[in-house]
């Protein structure tokens, strides 16, 4: 005898068929990622307090530029300081080898004369190998990352001092310098404001809208749950008047900097392959359960290797940006780095143990501590008490989210 | 009848969303085992949480009288004080630490702030010797067999004096042996007046040594039934009569009819590994599967049983992508070709999947969604233009949800959060989703209730139906027995019997399974 049994529902499960209401959808979209919707709105509330403290001052054009400037390198630093806290590893090397490829970019075009291009180059070239270095005895021969970054960041700061014999070596051609001090050109007729960044901006805007609605298309020909037209419109409006604010501010002073293309460039480049390449969700599942990912196909080793390598590669890149601000090489730069990129991953979002964290919640937790260190210098708040609070900032952040994680929990 | 040592009475607790318990009434009576049953869901380890103050007094709704009196406990230290210790599924010891230390943990022997290791000592031998483990006090708890572990957690359970213990799932990751000791001892501390209660799905235990059985469903109570007057008594309930009373219907059939696989190379040998030896990983002296041969054709579910340490999940492990142990020997066809498997991805691009017996640590990211869970194996045949097509993804991962009846809201759901029959079937997702020749299931309903085991039955039957070969992999004869079409048995590494569907019973299995090395 066969009998076709329904198997009982769970007493948890919720009636399907039913549309949630879209109330629900916004708080569930919100719940789900707290804490970078959290530090969004810190980040804001941040902002606008130092608006007011400064009388304005922190939103002016030139302080803009000025922020953007100094926290560029910290913000390249960030965002592959996240991928390495997703895929489960630490690097505490990073402000080491800031200062190595800084100090050979130094020898390489001060001593050499070497034209400034090949040099970059090259010094990326660098980076890549101390990424490499570190990422063969992490992925292959299975030391701890923390002790491998450990070791790396006495060994490449003593390389460092060895290039340099003590010394900083300055200057830089003016090409290099751009990286961190320039903007790009103006072109067209003269108008009230920067020309290519009102392009920019234009095309920003359009990207980001044009990438919504391909979305929302694709979600409702797949017959998967959208939000409503209205809440829709009203993010797109927003997204729209954000970009727009900030391209006018930038564009009444020098316009983009280029450290901003390059970190805007790297945002994009990055989030996009840690979101939707298949080695980026290969990340995500190591960091999230190493014995799993590897029994699901997941080449852990080569992952791993990869994600230091890119770490090495990003550590140059902010290297050269931070040379070239400084105008100099020297033994002392990128000191404390490694924990500024740390911090900033983890107000961010990431976590202890893996697994979690956005490309774009490192950089949102890199302006947290940037426009903090910005507003406090100009309200005239000394260093002492900058560290104090930026680490109160840190702890606040992150209890926050452990806070909010126990109450969805119970 | 002897007087209630605990009541807890209209019991209600709810989670934003979800009633879990409502109006839930249980009596334990003095020195009684009492047993709780019900699906995954039903509501049983909520109610020992808010027995055990795990959920403190105000939490939820009702009343508990312990010993007559009404209690409120605000901690789990709080019911420790009255003698109710609760020893969980996953067990809460510290594996580089000593039986002894293990034992006192919070509760040290010490004299001014000072641990008296002489006190230590003996009082945990003297506990260990209670519960039957004859192991030194100083060895490190990692050094010892999940089985023993459990011994220990009771031993620990006894150094607080209890008077209620609660065992939720006990013999769950034990062998029969350890599982028949571990019983045995439950009914020994009757005898001492300490009242049980254990939360199992294995109905011939609680038929062995359960006094009676309260059955929960849905949060709710359904009935207490008596399973025997006297602790002498045989028992006087069936198993079917607990089913009935778990899933409210009458189960006829546990398992699904199979259905035959009618393709043209039915028949045909899907899956073929000669002469397979592995060594331990660490111990190269130990050969832990030894010159293993079996075939599996398509359309065939073919069963492997064997007990603890027979090297079943060894061998399935070693021949995907050799993640277990060192490689000495053997072959692997797969549809005739032979394969090398060397690593994972080898493994899959070859057409072979392995559903590992143990979700947690080997099946699931568990802080990741259900959704990236399905996917993860098949990334590659996800992509256009290079990249994973996320609304693709997502369509896939809402198929398998409405398939393979995966309660969740959406799939965006964390599998952490889901129950273990639910996190099963998102296994299963995943590897079905990878398209494979071959599907090695290992223990496929290890811990999930009999409802959603027949779900998962249902799927395997499918899955074969369609013409993939399965292997699989169970410490459960009758389930074997109810599925496969073919068994396999081994002990101590090598294969010792192979049996025809028509041909096992579990007496000829279980002599095979413990065929010694002569």
């Amino acid at each position: 005898m066969t009998t076709t049994t329904t198997p009982p529902r769970d007493a948890s499960a919720a009636p399907s068929g039913q549309r949630p209401s879209a109330g629900a959808v916004l708080l569930q979209a919100l719940r789900g990622n707290m804490r970078q919707y959290g530090m969004l709105i810190a980040l804001a509330f941040i902002i606008v307090l130092f608006q007011i403290w400064t009388d304005g001052t922190l939103l002016l054009p030139n302080n803009v530029s000025n922020l953007i400037q100094q926290n560029g390198y910290i913000l390249i630093l960030a965002m592959g300081m996240m991928i390495v806290i997703i895929a489960g590893h630490i690097d505490l090397s990073v402000g080491s080898v800031v200062a190595f490829v800084g100090a050979m970019s130094a020898v390489m075009m001060v001593k050499h004369d070497m034209p400034w291009v090949l040099a970059l180059v090259l010094s990326l070239l660098i980076g890549a190998v101390a990424g490499a270095w570190q990422g063969y005895f992490i992925a292959y021969v299975g030391i701890p990352s923390f002790i491998v970054t450990l070791a790396g960041m006495l060994l490449f700061r003593g390389l460092t001092q060895i290039v340099l014999e003590g010394q900083s070596i300055a200057p830089f051609p003016e090409g290099f310098q751009n990286i961190a001090k320039g903007f790009i050109p103006e072109m067209g007729p003269y108008t009230q404001y920067h020309n290519p960044t009102l392009l920019l901006g234009l095309a920003a805007v359009v990207f980001l809208l044009l990438r919504e609605w391909r979305d929302r298309r694709r979600q409702l020909a797949y017959g998967l749950d959208v939000v409503p037209t209205g809440i829709w419109v009203a993010k797109c409006t927003a997204i729209t008047a954000a970009v727009v604010a900030f391209t006018l501010t930038l564009a009444s002073f020098h316009g983009v900097p280029v450290v901003m293309l390059i970190t805007g460039g790297l945002l994009i480049g990055l989030g996009y392959v840690m979101r939707n390449a298949v080695i980026g969700r290969h990340v995500y599942a190591l960091g999230g359960n190493k014995a799993a990912a590897k029994l699901s196909g997941v080449k852990d080793k080569r992952v791993t290797f990869l994600v230091f390598v890119n770490m090495g590669v990003l550590a140059a890149l902010a290297g050269c940006v931070y040379a070239a601000r400084l105008n100099a090489g020297t033994p002392q730069a990128g000191l404390n780095f490694e924990l500024e990129a740390i911090a900033a991953s983890f107000i961010g979002g990431a976590s202890m143990s893996g697994g979690v964290g956005t490309v774009m919640g490192a950089v949102i937790g890199g302006l947290v501590l940037g426009v903090l260190n910005n507003g406090m210098s100009l309200v005239g708040i000394g260093t002492d008490y900058q560290q104090v609070i930026k680490g109160l900032v840190l702890l606040a952040a992150v209890g926050f989210d452990v806070w909010n994680k126990r109450k969805a929990g119970k | 009848m002897t007087r209630p040592v605990l009541e807890m009475r209209g019991i209600t607790k709810t989670f934003p969303g979800v009633k879990a318990l409502c109006e839930v009434n249980l009596t334990v009576r003095a020195g009684e085992i009492h047993a709780i049953c019900g699906e995954n869901g039903a509501g049983k380890s909520t109610l020992m949480k808010v027995l055990s103050g795990v959920y403190p007094h105000g939490s939820y709704e009702g009343e508990i009288r312990f010993e007559g009196e009404p209690v409120a406990f605000k901690d789990i230290r709080a019911s420790e004080r009255h003698g109710i210790v609760i020893i969980h599924q996953e067990l809460a010891l510290i594996p580089y630490l000593s039986i002894a230390e293990n034992i006192f943990l919070g509760n040290e022997q010490a004299k001014r702030g000072l641990i008296d290791w002489n006190d230590t000592l003996r009082s945990a031998s003297r506990l260990l010797r209670r519960v039957g483990l004859r192991e030194k006090p100083q060895t490190p708890v990692a050094d010892i067999g999940v089985g023993k572990q459990q011994l220990v957690e009771i031993a620990k359970a006894l150094s607080k004096e209890v008077k209620l213990l609660i065992l939720d799932e006990p013999t769950a990751a034990l062998n029969d042996e350890d599982s028949a000791k571990l019983l045995d001892l439950i009914l020994e501390l009757r005898e001492q007046g300490i009242a049980s209660i254990i939360i199992s799905h294995k109905l011939n235990e609680i038929r062995r040594i359960a006094d009676s059985v309260t059955i929960l469903r849905d949060g709710r109570t359904v009935e207490t039934l008596t399973v025997r007057q006297a602790p002498e008594d045989e028992p006087r309930l069936s198993e079917d009569r607990i089913i009935r009373g778990m899933v409210g219907r009458d189960l006829d059939q546990r398992f699904p009819d199979r259905t035959r696989y009618e393709g043209e190379d039915a028949g045909q040998v899907a899956l073929s590994v000669r002469g397979w030896t592995v060594r331990h990983p660490v111990d190269h002296q130990r050969t832990v599967v030894d010159d293993v041969s079996l075939t599996v054709r398509r359309g065939e579910i073919v069963g492997i049983a064997g007990l603890m340490g027979a090297g079943r999940t060894e061998l399935a492990m070693s021949v995907f992508g050799r993640s277990y142990g060192q490689y000495v020997a053997g072959t692997v066809e797969v549809g005739g070709r032979e394969v090398v498997t060397r690593t994972v991805p080898a493994a899959i691009e070859a057409g072979l999947a392995y559903c590992t017996e143990d979700r947690k640590q080997y099946g699931l990211n568990l802080i990741d969604n259900i959704n990236r869970n399905i996917s993860l194996a098949s990334l590659p045949g996800m992509r256009r233009r290079g990249v994973v097509d996320e609304h693709h993804e997502r369509r896939v991962a809402e198929r398998y949800r409405t398939t393979m009846n995966i309660k969740a809201p959406t799939v965006f759901e964390q599998v952490g959060r889901l129950s273990g029959g639910n996190q099963q079937k998102v296994v299963l997702s995943k590897w079905i989703h990878a398209d494979p020749e071959v599907l090695i299931l290992d223990e496929p309903t290890r811990g999930i209730d009999v409802g959603a085991k027949y779900e998962i039955y249902t799927v395997i039957d499918k899955l074969a139906a369609q013409g993939k070969a399965v292997l699989f992999i169970s410490s459960e004869l009758p389930e074997l027995l109810g599925m496969c079409d073919r068994i396999y048995t081994m002990a101590e590494g090598r294969l010792t019997g192979e049996v025809s569907r028509a041909e096992a019973t579990q007496e000829v299995l279980m002599r095979q399974m413990t065929q010694n090395r002569s």
